[in-house]
């Protein structure tokens, strides 16, 4: 009988080494999976904040999935002419799915403008509870798209396109 | 202009790691559904996932003046620059569009139908559009639709939605039957106050249950010869963007209460309260506030006829002539349910004016064209703004017009800019 040499115990025969070796991938394999799903559950809930009531699969059909193609002019992304900064690929992607991006470049508020423009999306357009990317999304509107100075009551004319009047 | 190299955006600030990136992508594509997590992040969305609300729109701009300026495109809003509604009747190259959903797509004109129905009806009656064409006198109107919010971009603070300059107005030919007749063939009853249509333009956030905009006129708009059922614009089918196949049209009031794709009107016993009806949705102050006060609801009052107002439709602002040239200029001016009864112009900023020559409407609620000659003897800048009086004694202010909090109703003063040599 074989022994171990430094045990001095008797070792298993081969077929029972062979099954030991078995069982035990097998509950390795087991162990893995059951923690892989763990971990990504625990991922998600920890990266992602859970929440309660949100319609997942109706939000995401309302997403701007489209990839952000990485090209900037002036600072702004030229498919949505936003400023690329803090806060650009929230606001490309929760805004620009439902609406153009126009709608907010053209627009001019103060933070507290901004949030109530959101309220205002949430009462009657369907907007879904924006959760802690609220913030940022108010931060980012407020630096980039917040009222302008007036200079007077009618300003000076501008970018007039100066042309020779013929006839 | 230097254009920036392709990835301007760092790739540390897209995502600090584009493999954990990949991972998260596959992950969330398989199990967010299962998990319910919230996700409301890019970097979360599988490549070239196509959300519903991307699916095809018809194309508004196909016909347009590439010229036109177009505020959005989601949904569309587009206007026209004022050299370009030159034409005493607008052509559709030159229409602005103003949206507040999606522009319906698969219109069935074929087997169109109106329903009218409401409180005040004596009983519901549904038509084909067939036989509205077939059954009833039809009647043509150059009517005026300009939107609520044209010139919005003038008002300080400024103030939520399209920031239309001079453009959002137009003056087209529609034939339709008179909804009057339609109406009295329906039968309605006494205690009628106001009508609202329904139209099949669908929300933007994809909700096909919810109305986009549902609005009206009194009982006594409605009643008036203007106030159509139409299917035709400047003698052609409606275009899709403006209505097809069958707009009610209520020349000189917000354009909004025109409402497009139209398949249901209700007669009702009280104001309307549909989507836009209500709130401060196209509405004014009843009393003047500071410019950014905040108005309660029950303060607003639902705007009516628009107020009197006036483009420079020639020469296009920019134009550099010698000082031996007589100089035409021209253009349209309106005042919703009223008349116009003088146009002036002024090339000193107000301190002098010039009464011009004016047409008479082609019809009520049609923009009337002005026209006048103007002489400068001095080379050099100059502004030329125009200003129209109404039948009631009221004129364009030069400077912007009294501060709503949505911006509506800025009837300041046109002018373009000139050089003389």
């Amino acid at each position: 009988m074989e022994r171990n040499p430094k045990t001095n115990r008797p070792l298993p025969n081969p077929d029972t080494q062979q099954l030991f070796k078995g069982l035990l991938l097998g509950t390795a394999g087991l162990v893995l999976v059951v923690l892989v799903l763990l971990g990504t559950v625990a991922f998600l809930t920890l990266y992602e904040g859970s929440s309660d009531s949100v319609e997942t699969a109706d939000i995401e059909s309302k997403l701007n999935n489209e990839p952000f193609s990485g090209e900037v002019v002036d600072g702004k992304d030229v498919v949505t002419g936003l400023v690329v900064g803090e806060g650009f690929e929230i606001v490309r992607t929760t805004c620009t799915g439902c609406h153009s991006s126009a709608i907010i470049l053209q627009n001019r508020f103060t933070r507290e403008g901004w949030k109530e423009k959101i309220v205002w999306m949430q009462q009657t357009q369907g907007l879904w509870d924006l959760g802690e990317n609220e913030p940022a999304i108010l931060d980012y509107l407020a630096a980039h798209y917040a009222p302008e100075a007036p200079k007077g009551r009618r300003m000076p004319l501008k970018d007039i396109e100066w042309y020779e009047l013929e006839n | 202009m230097a254009k920036p190299g392709k990835n301007q955006l760092s790739k540390a600030k897209q995502s600090p790691n584009p493999r954990r990136t990949f991972l998260r992508k596959s992950i969330l594509t398989t199990l967010s559904a299962v998990l319910g997590a919230e996700i409301v992040h890019a970097a979360t969305m599988p490549k070239g996932y196509v959300p519903v609300i991307f699916s095809q729109e018809p194309d508004p701009m196909k016909g347009k003046s590439p010229e036109m300026i177009v505020r959005s495109d989601r949904p569309w809003n587009v206007e026209a620059r004022p050299h370009q509604l030159d034409d005493a009747v607008t052509p559709f190259e030159h229409i602005f569009i103003r949206n507040n959903g999606l522009i319906p797509e698969n219109i069935d004109a074929a087997n169109w139908t109106l329903t009218i129905g409401g409180e005040s009806v004596n009983q519901e009656k549904t038509y084909r559009l067939a036989d509205l064409k077939k059954n009833f006198k039809p009647y043509t109107y150059r009517l005026v639709l300009e939107c609520g919010g044209n010139g919005r971009a003038g008002f300080y603070p400024p103030t939520a939605g399209n920031q239309w300059e001079e453009g959002a107005v137009f003056c087209s030919e529609w034939t339709g039957v008179r909804l009057r007749d339609v109406l009295q063939d329906v039968g309605i009853k006494s205690d009628a106050v106001y009508i609202g249509y329904y139209g099949v333009d669908k929300h933007l956030n994809g909700d096909a249950s919810k109305p986009v905009i549902s609005r009206g006129v009194p009982i006594a708009k409605a009643m008036q010869e203007e106030t159509l059922l139409a299917w035709s614009l400047n003698g052609q089918d409606i275009p899709l963007a403006h209505g097809y196949p069958l707009r009610l049209v209520c020349g000189g009031w917000p354009a909004s209460t025109s409402g497009k794709w139209v398949n249901k009107l209700v007669v009702r016993n009280k104001e309307h309260d549909g989507a836009k009806m209500t709130g401060d949705s196209y509405r004014v102050p009843k009393k003047p506030v500071a410019p950014g006060d905040t108005v309660p609801d029950e303060d607003m009052a639902i705007i009516e006829s628009m107020p009197v107002k006036s483009l420079i439709t020639f020469p296009k602002t920019g134009a550099m002539f010698s000082r031996s040239k007589k100089l035409n200029v021209r253009g349209h001016a309106w005042a919703g349910e009223f008349e116009v009864t003088e146009v002036q112009v002024s090339v000193d900023f107000g301190a002098t004016w010039k009464t011009c020559a004016l047409k008479k409407a082609a019809n009520r609620l049609a923009w009337q064209q002005w026209s006048t000659e103007l002489s400068f003897s001095q080379p050099g800048y100059y502004e030329i703004w125009a200003k129209a009086t109404d039948s009631q004694g009221i004129s364009q202010p030069m400077v912007i017009p009294g501060w709503n909090p949505k911006g509506y109703l800025n009837n300041a003063c046109h002018r373009i800019a000139v050089k003389v040599s």
